[in-house]
């Protein structure tokens, strides 16, 4: 029964993935949760954690390492992958191959422009799309979970379009 | 805690006042009470319709007694609270906007024995047209009785009577009983006075809100917060009955439907489905509760028995199908869904059957409810702003009633004549509670101690 849907909304991500999208209006803010310094710059940052860095594998090595590709942005009521995403979901997936001991929650979002109820399946669509991706790229399933939090959780807080962008998006978040 | 409700239909003579309970129903509080603030709406703005009763003039005068003696509804005595009693009645009809009365504060006591013998030449020289006088007496049982009499002054006729018997605890019903008996005997409308709202109470900036489940009277009064805060509490909906209120939590992580026994405090999943559950939508009768699951990121409408059970899937689309209102003969059910490309509004038979969209104008459409009264449904319009309209059941005389950045999520008083809704403040985020008349012409935001959204308007009580 699940597997249907599981392939049902596969598709349609995609089958959608060829639909045009936006970038964001404005770039999404550099992630904020970095307590340790970089690693040193010469090293490539996905393989070889530094030892004053993070701990390889965990969320804050893992968001210093993704440099904003943790989050992906939709249109509107949307929830396809665009290339974009598929970066960011690429460079993810290499890092969960890469770590694989390390399990994620993949957040759904959307913005406050919405009804309540229809955000929550909003921000659930979103949750899945990128994790069904994730899936497609080698990721096993059973250490990927998703929540919606549909517009209860804004990263932006003003009420303009570019707000509204940032906000419509799925972040990747390791387990610690 | 219980508290028994006696509902006796009184009483020929006021000498003789206590007649046998007709009905009994029991009633329950949380457990989990928190605080308790009681208030009075601020009336600020009046909801006004068109039709001609609106403009009789209506003294309302203090409520006597018998004897003032002490009460625990009342900490000065049963003379105090009878006046308490008639400015819940005035202002009951004078914050929605009913009638054009004139409260207990600026007209004269009438004595216990006027209560059944008005003085009419006092209340025709106040052009008073219609005349609402009562009384409370406290009983050697410790429940207080309360009469209800409505007057035409003109005729010098009484039109019609009541009485309740009542604990201490909750005095304010037979006010807003009262109120309901004034309301539909001038109007021909059904009451909706007594009753309860569930909402959310929001406090905190945009970014980090908390939001708790709590309760109100109609008016109100009784205000009690349900949850602390630490899970976000959403889209509350009290049972028929109000012995439940199903509603939306994150307190395992995950947005889950938890059906709250207000009388025990326990609650339990909806489901024990690991699938996100929301929108939970309770039947007429009380017996099956609706609610939306997403299953690897697709959205259905799922029913499931009140008492729990197998859930039956209602609606098999790739779209996004959630929420779901039943007409009140539970026959239908009135939903939402994107799998035209869009949001828009459907109906289908209770059993999932025939499923046809109804909305086929400008915009998005989203949260349908079906008014107690049948005839129409109301939800949020989406061109833009958000807006609350109604149309008839078929889709067709869409009216918007309001006009600002952000109103959502419609809820109707009991009798299908005042739609509540929440309003958004752009920028700040900030949620109030409304309420609007089908005229659209005249809205005013309730007094809530906090932030209020997803407000959800419970029956008359019995």
């Amino acid at each position: 029964m699940s597997n249907k849907f599981i392939i049902l909304a596969a598709t349609s991500v995609l089958a959608l993935a060829a639909c045009s999208k936006k970038p964001p209006e404005e770039l999404p803010p550099a992630p904020v949760q970095t307590p340790a310094p970089a690693p040193a710059a010469t090293r490539a940052p996905a393989a070889t954690p530094t030892p004053t860095g993070p701990v390889a594998g965990s969320q804050a090595h893992f968001s210093q390492t993704m440099s904003g590709r943790d989050v992906i942005f939709f249109d509107t009521d949307k929830f396809d992958i665009d290339s974009e995403d598929a970066a960011a979901l690429r460079a993810q997936a290499e890092y969960l191959l890469q770590y694989g001991r390390a399990n994620a929650t993949v957040e759904g979002h959307a913005d406050e422009r919405g009804t309540r109820d229809y955000n929550l399946a909003l921000g659930e669509r979103r949750a899945n799309a990128a994790k069904n991706y994730l899936v497609s790229l080698g990721v096993s399933e059973n250490r990927l979970r998703t929540v919606s939090y549909g517009e209860e959780r804004p990263a932006a807080t003003g009420s303009t379009e570019s707000a509204w962008a940032r906000n419509r998006r799925a972040v990747t978040v390791l387990i610690d | 805690m219980k508290i028994r409700f006696l509902l006796s239909s009184i009483l020929a003579c006021l000498a003789f006042g206590i007649a046998a309970p007709a009905s009994a129903q029991q009633l329950t509080l949380p457990e989990e009470e928190l605080e308790t603030i009681e208030q009075e709406g601020d009336g600020t703005t009046v909801t006004v319709t068109a039709e001609s009763w609106q403009d009789l003039g209506i003294a309302i005068a203090s409520f006597a007694t018998n004897e003032d003696v002490a009460t625990p509804a009342n900490a000065q005595g049963t003379s105090a609270l009878g006046h308490e009693l008639s400015r819940i009645v005035y202002n009951d009809l004078r914050n929605n906007g009913l009638f054009r009365p004139v409260g207990p504060d600026s007209l004269p006591r009438p004595n216990y024995a006027q209560v059944s013998e008005p003085a009419w030449g006092t209340w025709r020289g106040r052009s008073a047209e219609m005349l609402v006088q009562g009384y409370v007496r406290a009983n050697a049982d410790g429940r207080l009785t309360v009469g209800c009499y409505l007057y035409d002054v003109v005729l010098e006729e009484q039109l019609v009577r009541e009485g309740w018997v009542v604990q201490p605890a909750e005095w304010r019903r037979a006010a807003h009983k009262c109120a309901d008996l004034v309301y539909s005997r001038l109007s021909g409308e059904s009451p909706f006075f007594d009753s309860r709202i569930a909402y959310i109470a929001e406090t905190g900036p945009k970014d980090n809100r908390t939001k708790r489940l709590a309760i109100m009277d109609s008016d109100g009064a009784n205000h009690r917060f349900i949850t602390n805060g630490r899970s976000t509490a959403l889209t509350p909906r009290y049972s028929p009955d109000y012995s439940k209120i199903a509603y939306l939590s994150y307190l395992d992580g995950n947005p889950r439907i938890y059906v709250y026994d207000v009388d025990s405090g326990q609650q339990t999943l909806v489901t024990q489905s690991s699938n996100p559950t929301f929108a939970p939508r309770w039947s007429p009768d009380g017996r099956y509760l609706l609610y939306s699951m997403a299953i690897g990121g697709n959205t259905d409408i799922y029913r499931i028995p009140a008492g729990g059970g197998t859930p039956v899937r209602l609606t098999n689309t790739p779209g996004i199908d959630v929420g779901g209102s039943f007409s009140p003969d539970g026959s239908k059910i009135v939903f939402e869904s994107d799998r035209s490309g869009s949001q828009q509004i459907y109906v289908m038979d209770a059993d999932g059957s025939n499923q046809r969209r109804i909305t086929f104008f400008g915009g998005r459409a989203g949260t349908p409810e079906w008014s107690p009264r049948g005839d129409q449904i109301a939800f949020t319009h989406i061109v833009g702003d958000f807006r609350i309209a109604v149309m008839d059941t078929n889709g067709r005389n869409m009216r918007d009633l309001t006009d600002a950045w952000h109103d959502e999520a419609p809820t109707w008083a009991p009798n299908g004549r005042i739609i509540q809704f929440f309003r958004t403040e752009r920028g700040t985020g900030e949620t109030s509670i409304w309420q609007v008349d089908l005229t659209g012409e005249n809205e005013r935001r309730l007094n809530t101690p906090v932030g209020a959204s997803d407000p959800a308007w419970g029956p008359v009580l019995p």
